[in-house]
Formats: structure tokens, C-alpha cells, sequence
């Protein structure tokens, strides 16, 4: 299944927007209905493409937020600002909208049971979408890997997938930790710092664990966490990081 | 090395897929010039660059630059040595 959905050859194909969510005040999910979708991989992204009228294309790559569903597909969006196809996604775009998207992609960024774990999710910001879709994978297949989810946000209102992952925490084998970084509310009860090596030994699973761990996030956030990560003795081929920047999604 | 403006392997999987054929992240990539052996998704790419420029994670040495032409891509080999279809 997986292999088949990976070799496939790519092509655009037209989907419709179904639903959307505001997730924060810059950030939305899409939900999109792509006829005859062959499935995918959590972790995996979609190239978008939108096409001008006077046909100047732009083209961006965006997580895939939930596990294989059918047809159906979530991306979840944060706003840059001056970019060419997040302002369209957030500001613009309805339901019963076409967009063209290819995909899946990726083939190394990728959680499935068979992968084991213990699994070790560590996001920032926006980075948290891809890990999103592995931990909803966990979930809905009834998995009994060990998951910890650590990540960062700047303040209470851009924390995403709030009230899911409080639902989440609450079961056997998944812990969430979050850390405000900018600003926070006065009972807040987490760490209140840029994740950092205390923060790791204190939070995330200890290298003797041998955990897989996926690293998403802005570059110079994933590459303090996985220089971090090594310096305290995991494995750098047990460490998958993926990193985005305005103009890649 | 390390600075800012680069993202990695994963954010030019899709134009890989497009241009090889198949799912190219988790192959293995060796660098030309230190050896080093990584998965293409870990490589640095650099998407502002007039086209697109891969580099060796290790010690920055252009591997590979692709140019879009009028309906194709153009890829140039510079310093990888080898990319193998193993599963990361």
C-alpha cells in the first residue's frame, strides 16, 4: 500500500475544499476532497499550486495534518506575511474552491507502526503539522508506541491542535509538553523558554530509549534541537528533521 | 556550516519525484568531495538561488543544481558521487 502510494508518478490533480478551520489567528486547516487519492504516509506534504489569471503560477509545499482518510486530506496553513500563496489559502479561499495539489512526497519525514518507537515528536511553530499527522496516526490505529510531544510556540494564542492534544495527554503512553516562548498566560504551567538541552533531558525521552525522533520546524530551530539532541547522546541516524522557511511552504 | 537560508531534501521532493521518477528522499547520497553519506532529505537546499542549489550538509559543496527550462528541468551534477536507491 504504502510502496504504491510512494512510486507512483506525479501528477496535478484538481481537489475541492471541503471544510475550513481556523486553528489561531494565523493559522487555518484545509480540508481538501481529492477524487481517487492513493493514500499516504503521516509526515508526508503536498505541493500546492495556484495559477494567476494572467498565468504566472506560485507553488508551495504544505504538511499533510491527519492520517490517511479516504478521499479526504488536511493541510494546515500559517500565514506569512508578503508570501505569494498563504495570504490566498488564510484570507481568501472558500469552500467549494479547486486547488491543485501533487503528491504525496516524502518518503523519509514518515511515521507508520511498523516504524516502532518509542517516537519522540519535537515541533516549532508551524513544524508541529507533519508530527501532528503521525500522533493522530497513533490514535486512530490504536497503536500502543510510546509517543512524547514537545513543542514551541510563541505565545497561549499560537499554540495549534490545543484541545486535541489535551485530549491526547490524557491516555496511556502519549505525554505533551509546551513551551511559550514569548509570551504566556499567568497560570500557565509549562516551560517558558526556547526548548534547550535541560529542557530535553527533562521532557523527551533519554538516548538509552533509543527513540525515533522527528525534529519539524523553521531551520535554525531544528538545527539547535538536533545539535542539542546529539551533544546529549542520541543517535544522529535515529534523528529525522525536516525544515521549512517562507519560501518552501 | 550552518546559516538560515536553507531548507533541506524534503522541500524539493516533489520536484525530484517530478524530474527522476520515484520517491527519492530516504536514498542515500554521497558527497564527492568529503564522502559523507546522507539520506537526500537531509541534504541543504537553497530555493532562492537562481534555481535550485543542493549542498552537502557536511561540508557544502554543491552537489547538484536544477534550472527550469521553458518545459523541462535541467539538472547539473557537480560534486555528488553517487545517490543509491537504498531505503534510508
Amino acid at each position: 500500500m504504502a510502496g504504491a502510494a510512494i512510486q507512483r508518478r506525479l501528477n496535478w490533480a484538481i481537489t475541492e475544499v471541503v471544510e475550513l478551520l481556523e486553528e489561531s489567528p494565523r493559522v487555518r486547516s484545509v480540508v481538501l476532497m481529492s477524487p481517487g487519492w492513493a493514500g499516504h504516509l503521516s509526515g508526508q506534504h503536498i505541493d500546492i499550486r495556484l495559477t494567476a489569471e494572467d498565468g504566472y503560477q506560485a507553488q508551495r509545499s504544505y504538511s499533510i495534518a491527519t492520517p490517511e482518510e479516504g478521499d479526504l486530506l488536511t493541510i494546515t496553513v500559517e500565514l506569512v506575511e508578503d508570501g505569494e500563496v498563504s495570504p490566498y489559502l488564510i484570507e481568501d479561499l472558500q469552500v467549494g474552491d479547486q486547488i491543485e495539489i501533487r503528491g504525496p512526497i516524502g518518503g523519509y519525514f514518515v511515521w507508520d507502526e511498523a516504524l516502532g518507537g518509542p517516537v519522540q515528536l519535537i515541533g516549532g511553530g508551524s513544524g508541529v503539522v507533519p508530527l501532528m499527522a503521525m500522533l493522530r496516526a497513533r490514535v486512530r490505529t490504536g497503536s500502543d508506541v510510546p509517543f512524547r510531544w514537545l513543542s514551541s510556540a510563541r505565545s497561549h494564542e499560537d499554540l495549534l491542535f490545543q484541545n486535541e492534544l489535551d485530549g491526547m495527554a490524557s491516555r496511556d503512553g502519549v505525554t505533551v509538553t509546551q513551551t511559550l516562548t514569548r509570551s504566556h498566560p499567568g497560570d500557565w504551567s509549562g516551560p517558558t523558554r526556547r526548548v534547550d538541552k535541560a529542557m530535553l533531558d527533562e521532557y523527551t525521552w533519554p538516548p538509552g530509549d533509543r527513540p525515533l525522533v522527528y525534529v519539524c520546524g523553521p531551520t535554525g530551530f531544528v538545527e539547535n534541537v538536533a545539535t542539542s539532541l546529539v551533544e546529549i547522546g542520541h543517535g544522529a541516524d535515529l534523528i529525522r528533521t525536516e525544515r521549512f522557511g517562507p519560501s518552501g511552504r | 556550516m550552518s546559516d538560515d537560508r536553507h531548507l533541506d531534501g524534503n522541500a524539493v521532493g516533489g520536484l525530484l519525484l517530478e524530474i527522476f521518477g520515484r520517491e527519492m528522499t530516504a536514498e542515500l547520497e554521497c558527497c564527492g568531495h568529503c564522502r559523507a553519506v546522507n539520506p537526500v532529505a537531509a541534504v541543504h537546499v537553497y530555493l532562492e538561488a537562481p534555481g535550485v542549489v543542493v549542498r552537502c550538509p557536511a561540508c557544502s559543496t554543491v552537489l547538484m543544481v536544477i534550472t527550469e527550462l521553458e518545459s523541462s528541468h535541467r539538472v547539473t551534477f557537480e560534486g555528488l558521487r553517487w545517490i543509491e536507491p537504498t531505503k534510508w
